[in-house]
């Protein structure tokens, strides 16, 4: 079997997954995550016991990349393939980004408050970052909320979210380059070693986040479908 | 060959459009000035360099803005985008060529408000005018294929800024980092990148914004 084949047979199987077995791993997950968090990860050297918010703030942020991007994939299997499911799929996918991004943004406000006594820094690149998403993904849904359901609104939303792919490499460089005009003082932190139990934490919290996210998209795309049917039914009844 | 023949008449019609009824340019150009003014009230003391360079940068994202909201405001009022889209040719000649009616209409407006912002405030020098010429390409490239995107929907002119903004931000880094660094190399170079991928992506999904 193929690479690509092989990625495709991985998604359907993971589709084949029932609710109320994700819904118990991702309880079982996060339960595990704080468990580590607080009782087993070390304490850090430099920022002590606050450091911890850490885990979940990295873990998050990848959870919502990951999110974005499959939007993005959803929105080019709309386009390319005209696969009928991807639209909505794509939709949730983007929410569920977005959800996330806002922990993000959350989280990292939290870190700052604590690490240098303000809400908010814009020395962060990663906060910075989101908070461009951000902005980016709240328009997506003033663009797809402005648009009657159809063929367009599909069109219209598969088409931005690919922009959103692109522009999180670029907004990710420009960030970098803003840096060195607006900030002339370059913050080096040099993290701890990130091994042993640290990493251990880490990836426990990383796949609690993964399993959450997968779990809320399954349950929002359920909701959603029916939705669909539902108002399909209202109309053959009218 | 056809396809720069289709690109040129579409963009010709847009120009001469404007030659006739002069909606947009001369809104640009007010807009661009008062701006200008309402900086010099809004900056108290003597603004430095940099800030007013950074004040230039929100001026000509604005007067953009400005002209790029009424770029489909024709095809709309007119009802003639349905005649564009089944109109022989590769849909994304309509965006092209919409672009290059919009970059024309911000390069006049420009070519008014640099010298006028070099006797309000600063002088300009040949940086802050290589980073606005390839800014303006990246401007109206996105800008325009965003604006076909608003004037589909219900909410119209009101969305433009919303989906336009958050895209635009990378432009202002790379504009402002050209108009203010010792060596804007980099920035400038950073700011072609940005133009070249985003040409190529609307060029190649343009047919999806205008057909169903």
């Amino acid at each position: 079997m193929s690479a690509p084949a092989a990625t495709i047979g991985g998604v359907i199987s993971l589709r084949r997954i029932p609710l109320w077995t994700l819904a118990l791993a991702s309880l079982v997950l996060v339960m595990t995550a704080l468990a580590f968090v607080f009782y087993v990860a070390p304490n850090d050297a430099n920022q002590g016991f606050s450091q911890r918010i850490f885990y979940f703030h990295v873990s998050i942020a990848m959870t919502a990349y990951a999110c974005f991007i499959g939007g993005a994939w959803k929105a080019l299997r709309h386009l390319w393939k005209r696969d009928p499911r991807a639209d909505l799929e794509s939709y949730v996918c983007v929410h569920q980004g977005i959800i996330f991004g806002a922990m993000v943004l959350l989280t990292g406000s939290i870190w700052a408050k604590i690490s240098w006594g303000h809400w908010w820094v814009w020395s962060e690149d990663e906060l910075v970052l989101f908070l461009v998403l951000y902005l980016f993904y709240c328009a997506y849904f003033m663009l797809r909320f402005s648009l009657d359901a159809g063929p367009q609104r599909a069109n219209l939303s598969a088409v931005y979210a690919l922009f959103g792919v692109i522009l999180i490499p670029v907004s990710f460089a420009a960030i970098r380059l803003a840096k060195e005009f607006l900030h002339p003082r370059v913050f080096t932190l040099h993290g701890p070693n990130f091994g042993g139990w640290i990493l251990v934490t880490y990836l426990v919290a990383q796949a609690a986040m993964l399993v959450l996210a997968y779990t809320l998209y399954r349950i929002e795309l359920a909701g959603k479908r029916l939705d669909v049917r539902l108002r399909e039914l209202r109309e053959v009844v009218a | 060959m056809s396809y720069v023949r289709d690109v040129g008449a579409l963009a010709r019609k847009d120009l001469l459009l404007e030659l006739r009824a002069r909606d947009t340019l001369p809104a640009m150009l007010l807009f661009v000035a008062a701006v200008f003014v309402v900086f010099h009230f809004a900056l108290p003391g003597t603004p430095s360099r940099l800030e007013t360079t950074g004040f230039l940068w929100v001026a000509i994202l604005f007067t953009a803005l400005l002209g790029l909201g009424r770029a489909f405001v024709p095809e709309r009022e007119q009802r003639t985008m349905d005649g564009l889209v089944l109109a022989p040719c590769d849909r994304s000649a309509i965006w092209l060529a919409k672009s290059l009616a919009t970059l024309a209409f911000l390069a006049a407006a420009e070519v008014v408000a640099l010298p006028l912002y070099a006797l309000f405030f600063h002088h300009v020098g040949g940086a802050i005018v290589l980073a606005v010429v390839l800014a303006d390409v990246g401007i109206c490239v996105v800008g325009t294929f965003l604006g076909a995107m608003a004037v589909a929907t219900r909410a119209r002119d009101l969305l433009l800024p919303l989906l336009f903004l958050p895209l635009a931000i990378p432009i202002v880094v790379g504009a402002v980092g050209a108009s203010v660094a010792h060596a804007p190399g980099k920035y400038l170079a950073f700011l072609g990148l940005y133009d070249a991928l985003f040409a190529v992506v609307c060029w190649g999904t343009f047919e999806f914004v205008v057909s169903e």
